[in-house]
């Protein structure tokens, strides 16, 4: 399969008051096409950050400072945000779900001025086959009687729905990638499941790849072939979604599976949790972010900077000192 | 379930609560959400009790009605062997020392100008529950360390901890009238993944450690409620459809909508969703201003057939302590 996506040594910054948060640090990952990958990780983790920044939708005080995203074959963090070039991508060859169905669509204008928009705008379509095209994708995306409601304003849609309607904008414009922010998080379970399906389906329809920005391992276990686990604005483990799950070799990673309940459990067990918190990114020491939670630590872990990202395995990487595979290693019971 | 067990803390019977809608100049009752209706279940001493559904299902309700925050609409709820639905408000008071809540959202639920010892400690004056400062400050202390803080942080306001320290703050509120049941509502869907799991034990852990309490446990991720509850019902629009001990929920669920609930929830294991049935429903929960007629569920429901649509079906057991709200099943 041919690369799509590269994103290399990708760092963006935010400069506060208290000082630089790193929220991105050297982020390297690729996408193939039609491939479906699993950006993970907890709140403030860099990860919605790091594809905001793929988009360049990065605003003061924030700032990419460094790493190349290519798209194509090309540089597109060359292009200047407002640059016609970087408008051609945004939305139209690159483009993005976000988590808030209510708040990321216009209150003051119809599901079809929103939808017909990009289409006019990207495709240079005219209004009348914008039109008919937008009723095409609504229809598409599962809403039904799709002709009655384009004219309506999002808060005449569930939340459910106004996703659906994100869903087909997002694609109207025949995207390579779509990027997914957590696009289910904020509704029920049962249409949660739906949705998930829906943009397999859509994506696999529009032969475009997928990238699932979530904190739920579930969604990537299901969904995702290969993940990328990110702590404090770096990622800390990449491989096959199967390696990730069956073998995984980041401390953080391995805490992250003890200490989610399945479903599927055994009575009984108890969750391990990770202690502690996640680390503040300003001013944070040049050693591994992880290290006060990690109870894998080795004295070198706090001598030596935070290592590489280096592999352990075919296409399977981690950024640690400690070969967590070995039993010896383990951490001893307190 | 009928018979007297005195190894029964909370009996609810036939519960409805009915919010009336009120529409034009005459404030004239037009309609009636029917947040929960007709729900009946007990709860054991030292047990836990998972209340499941997705939003809208009446399940926080259940839990306000308990704290006679609502005023039940018809039904009763017997709790220690005193309607709570019938009592007066003041008795109510007297009796919340016994129940306590532990709220969703740590940011909104303690009040920022209190001091995290106070905020504790409130439980303590209004209850009368200590006699002097020092037995007060002794208490406080105490309670800080039983949920994991440690005391020198008493005068620290909410805004100085974390999401997680502050859900340990509530908790601690919860036990300081040492009650008998813990209603938790949604305790840590405000929190981060790795987190989640610190509170899931330190509850486990205070029941363990506990003379004698139970947790209404509500929630709407199946998989939380099933690790840390002993039996599991599982809500749709203000009816309960299955009541069963967690560990057959996941092996025999049997009503149609706990099976699209559990298949729909995503497990962390890629070799085990490879051969997960999926069942995707249709459509989305109704509104329960206008509920469908017979069973809520059966325009969604991929089991249902014509008669679903004439009646409500009611709560049998099917297998000993399991109980299934379906015609089909």
């Amino acid at each position: 399969m041919t690369e799509l996506l590269k994103v290399n040594n990708l760092v963006t910054q935010f400069k506060t008051e208290n000082g630089i948060v790193k929220a991105v640090s050297d982020v390297s990952y690729y996408l193939d096409e039609l491939e479906i990958i699993g950006l993970v990780g907890e709140s403030g983790c860099g990860k919605s950050v790091s594809q905001l920044s793929v988009m360049q939708l990065i605003n003061a005080p924030g700032e990419i400072t460094g790493g190349e995203v290519i798209f194509e074959g090309k540089d597109i963090l060359k292009y200047a945000p407002h640059s016609p070039q970087m408008r051609a991508i945004r939305g139209a060859r690159i483009a993005m779900i976000f988590q808030e169905p209510m708040t990321s669509l216009n209150p003051v204008l119809t599901i079809g001025q929103q939808l017909t928009e990009m289409l006019v705008l990207h495709l240079k379509m005219n209004a009348e086959a914008a039109r008919k095209r937008a009723i095409e994708l609504l229809g598409m995306v599962g809403i039904p009687a799709a002709e009655g409601r384009i004219d309506d304003y999002p808060h005449n849609f569930s939340g459910g729905m106004r996703q659906r309607v994100m869903i087909a904008m997002g694609l109207s414009c025949n995207p390579r990638i779509l990027i997914a922010d957590e696009p289910t998080t904020a509704l029920d379970v049962t249409t949660q499941a739906q949705l998930l399906e829906l943009m397999r389906d859509m994506v696999k329809h529009f032969r475009a790849s997928l990238i699932i920005v979530t904190h739920n391992l579930g969604v990537v276990a299901r969904y995702a072939k290969r993940i990328y686990i990110m702590y404090a604005g770096r990622i800390v483990e990449s491989g096959t979604t199967k390696d990730i799950f069956s073998k995984p070799r980041h401390p953080y990673t391995i805490g992250l599976l003890k200490c989610i309940p399945r479903l599927d459990e055994e009575e009984g067990r108890k969750l391990v949790p990770i202690e502690g918190l996640p680390p503040n990114l300003i001013n944070m020491p040049p050693t591994c972010a992880f290290l006060p939670r990690c109870s894998w630590k080795i004295d070198k872990c706090y001598k030596e900077p935070w290592p590489d990202i280096t592999p352990v395995n075919d296409n399977h990487y981690i950024r640690c000192f400690v070969d967590t595979s070995d039993v010896n290693n383990e951490p001893k019971k307190q | 379930m009928n018979q007297k067990n005195n190894n029964v803390i909370l009996e609810v019977n036939d519960l409805k609560m009915y919010f009336p809608v009120m529409r034009g100049l005459l404030r004239r009752k037009v309609a009636d959400i029917k947040a929960v209706d007709g729900v009946s279940f007990n709860l054991k001493k030292d047990e836990t009790l998972g209340l499941v559904g997705e939003s809208g299902c009446g399940k926080t309700t259940i839990g306000r009605c308990i704290l006679g925050l609502y005023r039940a609409t018809a039904g009763n709820i017997l709790f220690q062997d005193k309607d709570i639905a019938k009592m007066p408000e003041k008795k109510l008071r007297e009796m919340r020392r016994e129940i306590a809540l532990i709220f969703q959202d740590p940011y909104s639920s303690l009040d920022p100008r209190q001091n995290a010892g106070n905020i504790v400690g409130e439980p303590l004056k209004i209850h009368q529950m200590v006699m002097n400062r020092g037995e007060y400050k002794d208490r406080v202390e105490q309670l800080f360390r039983t949920v994991g803080l440690d005391p020198s942080m008493i005068d620290r306001f909410p805004h100085e901890f974390s999401g997680g320290q502050r859900q340990r703050i509530g908790v601690a509120r919860a036990l300081a009238c040492d009650p008998s049941l813990i209603i938790c509502d949604e305790p840590i869907s405000a929190l981060d993944v790795s987190i989640q799991a610190q509170i899931i034990n330190l509850l486990e852990e205070l029941q363990d450690g506990a003379r004698e309490l139970s947790y209404l446990f509500i929630a709407h991720d199946l998989s939380v409620v099933r690790h840390i509850s002993d039996r599991v019902a599982v809500m749709y629009l203000g009816h309960i459809f299955e009541i069963c001990k967690s560990r057959e929920l996941y092996d025999k669920p049997l009503h149609p909508y706990t099976r699209a609930l559990l298949s729909a929830i995503p497990i962390a294991d890629p070799f085990v969703e490879e051969t997960r049935e999926r069942i995707i429903l249709k459509g989305e929960v109704p509104s329960p201003l206008n509920p469908p007629s017979g069973c809520p569920f059966h325009p969604r429901c991929f089991m249902a057939v014509p008669e679903c649509s004439q009646s409500v079906p009611t709560l049998k057991e099917v297998i000993p302590g399991h109980e299934v709200a379906c015609i089909r099943v």
